[in-house]
């Protein structure tokens, strides 16, 4: 008998979003990199997390590296756009948090504009802990921004309508509808974002994520079904591109925060942080996401060589 | 092919002797079709009815045994592409490659790395189980050094043979064949002679050609020779050929449900970068999709970190949710007055609080009592998470001997819980805690200043 090698033809296809003036996320007809079954669309995006305060927790080398301009979020983006060129910038407003400044939406806007104004990259915004808080903030900020094609994390059940109506439907920006891992609720917050009215080629999706380790098998489960129920069942209420804030998750667990005093043997901090960013974006992004961010100019290198090595 | 139940129907004795524990022939057939039973379980099949349906019912994917003694593993065996569809069974193996041609100081340094990685995750002990050790010295004597150095300094690991020389691997078998090792590879020109050595021990055999197609052919010559005990793997040299290798060796066997290709795969991702952190990359790539053997170049934590849990993640069956023992855990320095907390021992819960309480830097002890391995909801609303089961870890655990404290934090979301527990511990405050784990660090922070005031 002779090898024949088999294919599998899906009907479905993910959407194109386009982020910023020309990122396009999405295309694929296939499951990801699986470039032997047809068209895998546009390249797997990479984003560069920044924050509009002083970022005090991460690895000594990048807070180096910053110098004063890791008080200046404008500078910081500028900085990241010519030394990391990544595919877009994402600016989390950690500084709303009660307990580190509790900005107002204002003061939020005032800095996203500043930020935005700064670079050429297309841009992401990342709310703070409260998302009752985030529905004022982002109202402002996609006020202060219109019709940017800037995405936002995220609007989740408790405050889509103000999200929605406000990112999407007023000022024409992309919605990221994010859900707690899991295939229904991602489907059913699709639906209600729709039924508000935000156009499905203005919306994303992030379906919840977390480190190696924690619980991942349940993320990993959730991007491949929701995939499969796009490309094999056509669903098109699960065919937006996903966007997955990796680093959000991965610099807080233990194997990244644990000292090398607390744990000796496990040697080099700032290493296991890196390695525990790499293998997290690398395992979403192989079970479906479209776009991650990152933290570590480190892991962004590996990353796209890495993609660049499959597509 | 895959045989119906009717088929198979006709190839049985249709006595109804009821000896197989079925009803009816037929009633046993149906189970045969699904997989469910085994067809020794029928008495008076005929050989020839007997050896049809074995082949017919074999499982798509063979599972093959590598190793010796408490160091066995079983590879393959999967059934489905994706594990919400049932399980995956056998997890991938890593492996840190030796050559005869390095350096006393490099063998040394690598050796001593792979017996540091040894630890323990969610009851499941974390190590290198493979040294895959390679002859490119050409010379016996050079390759024995090295196989009996590795084999006597890293206990743990079961050897992988990697030579083309049918003479040199028949010396290397016999120097670790106690060890049950891996021999790789056959190939093309010594495959009689690989089989041969590899039947002789009954090892797993590791299968190496150019690419998907000559593989296919190389397989089919060395199943004429009579052995399945085998281990695939492609020599394609950049990542994107190489998961399209993988990747369409699954399929032919779960897809096109072709046994040819129904043997797990190897992987030497040190051959596809020199790159440490790439190395990584490309090796979470393979343990999400589909290899059973993967070789890195070394080993550390940064590396076994993320790629052990990956493997434990991957690999759980999703109808058994992983479990943390019960017991009483010490989070950072806590001492007999630190916060007592208590969840329960669904191993994700139990890592998000663990991990939140590490973050919030206030020493604690955390009480794990035994919540039947659900979420905090689900247990409680089974009534495995309530006044009964934390008292008895209380008990169980010796809490009052062992701290001073007698006031315990319960997740907010089972507040109404209070009551029930206090009338269970008297002498105890139940004190209720956040809804969401996100928010402990700034309660455990307020209420340590609370208590220290």
């Amino acid at each position: 008998m002779a090898y024949k090698k088999p294919v599998q033809k899906f009907t479905g296809k993910i959407r194109e979003v386009t982020l910023g003036e020309n990122l396009k996320l999405g295309g694929e007809s296939v499951l990801p990199f699986y470039s032997f079954d047809g068209d895998t669309g546009h390249k797997p995006a990479l984003g560069m997390e920044i924050w509009d305060v002083y970022p005090e927790s991460w690895p000594a080398t990048i807070v180096n590296e910053l110098g004063d301009r890791a008080q200046k979020p404008a500078e910081w983006a500028k900085y990241v756009e010519e030394k990391y060129n990544p595919d877009f910038i994402c600016l989390r407003l950690v500084g709303a948090n009660q307990d580190a400044g509790d900005k107002s939406p204002e003061e939020c806007a005032l800095v996203a504009k500043q930020v935005a104004e700064a670079v050429n990259l297309p841009l992401v915004i990342a709310g703070c802990d409260s998302n009752e808080k985030n529905g004022k903030i982002f109202t402002k900020v996609a006020e202060a921004l219109p019709e940017k094609n800037i995405a936002f994390l995220s609007a989740v059940e408790g405050n889509y309508k103000e999200v929605g109506a406000a990112v999407g439907l007023a000022y024409g920006n992309i919605v990221v509808a994010e859900s707690s891992v899991d295939l229904n609720l991602a489907k059913q917050l699709n639906i209600l974002l729709m039924q508000l009215g935000v156009k499905p080629e203005k919306m994303l999706m992030n379906p919840g994520c977390s480190a190696v380790g924690y619980g991942f098998e349940y993320v990993v489960t959730t991007l491949d079904r929701i995939r499969l129920a796009a490309l094999d069942q056509n669903d098109t209420t699960l065919q937006m591109p996903i966007i997955m804030p990796v680093s959000f998750e991965t610099w807080k667990v233990k194997e990244s925060v644990a000292t090398e005093e607390d744990v000796p043997e496990w040697g080099n901090q700032e290493e296991r942080g890196i390695a525990v960013e790499i293998s997290t974006a690398v395992g979403v992004l192989t079970a479906g996401a479209n776009a991650v961010i990152l933290r570590h100019p480190r892991s962004l290198q590996v990353l796209r060589e890495f993609i660049n090595c499959l597509i | 092919m895959a045989l119906s139940g009717m088929d198979i129907y006709k190839l049985l004795p249709k006595k109804n002797c009821k000896e197989c524990g079925f009803p009816t022939c037929l009633a046993f057939a149906m189970k045969l079709a699904q997989g469910a039973v085994e067809a020794t379980k029928c008495p008076y099949m005929s050989d020839d009815a007997k050896a049809r349906l074995s082949e017919a019912t074999a499982p798509p994917m063979r599972t093959v045994k590598f190793g010796a003694g408490d160091k066995c593993y079983n590879l393959g065996g999967e059934t489905v592409l994706f594990r919400h569809e049932k399980t995956f069974v056998n997890r991938p193996r890593f492996a840190v490659l030796f050559s005869d041609a390095m350096s006393e100081e490099e063998i040394q340094g690598k050796i001593a790395r792979m017996n540091k990685v040894n630890y323990v995750r969610i009851n499941e002990e974390m190590y290198v189980e493979i040294a895959a050790l390679k002859c490119e010295s050409a010379n016996k004597e050079t390759f024995l050094s090295l196989i009996k150095k590795v084999k006597d300094s890293c206990k743990k690991a079961v050897p992988m043979i990697i030579t083309s020389d049918p003479e040199i691997a028949r010396a290397a078998v016999e120097e670790c064949k106690e060890s049950g090792p891996i021999l790789f590879g056959a190939d093309e020109q010594n495959c009689e002679d690989m089989v041969e050595l590899a039947k002789q021990h009954g090892l797993l055999l590791g299968v190496t050609a150019p690419d998907q197609e000559k593989l296919y052919n190389l397989v089919q010559k060395i199943q004429n020779l009579g052995y399945r005990e085998l281990l695939l793997s492609t020599e394609s040299g950049t990542l994107k050929q190489m998961f399209d290798d993988v990747v369409n060796i699954r399929r032919t066997a779960l897809l096109s449900q072709d046994r040819t290709l129904g043997y797990p795969t190897l992987v030497f991702v040190n051959k596809l970068s020199k790159d440490k952190m790439m190395q990584l990359a490309m090796a979470t790539l393979f343990v999400e999709k589909y290899a059973s053997v993967i070789v890195l170049d070394d080993i550390d934590y940064s590396l076994a970190l993320p790629l052990f849990a990956l493997r434990q993640n991957i690999y759980t069956d999703p109808q058994r949710p992983m479990k943390v023992e019960q017991g009483l855990y010490k989070i950072g320095s806590a001492d007999e007055n630190s916060p007592l907390l208590v969840t329960v021992d669904f191993a994700l819960t139990y890592f998000i609080v663990s991990g939140e309480v590490e973050r919030s830097k206030i020493p604690s002890w955390m009480l794990i009592p035994d919540a039947g391995g659900y979420s905090v909801l689900t247990a409680w609303a089974s009534g495995k998470f309530s006044g009964k089961s934390i008292a008895k870890a209380v008990k169980d655990f010796a809490v009052e001997e062992k701290l001073k404290t007698r006031e315990i934090v319960i997740p907010g979301k089972v507040a109404v819980l209070k009551a029930d527990i206090e009338d269970e511990l008297p002498g105890w405050k139940v004190v209720v805690g956040p809804d969401e784990a996100a928010l402990l660090p700034k309660f455990l922070r307020d209420y340590a200043d609370k208590k220290v005031s």
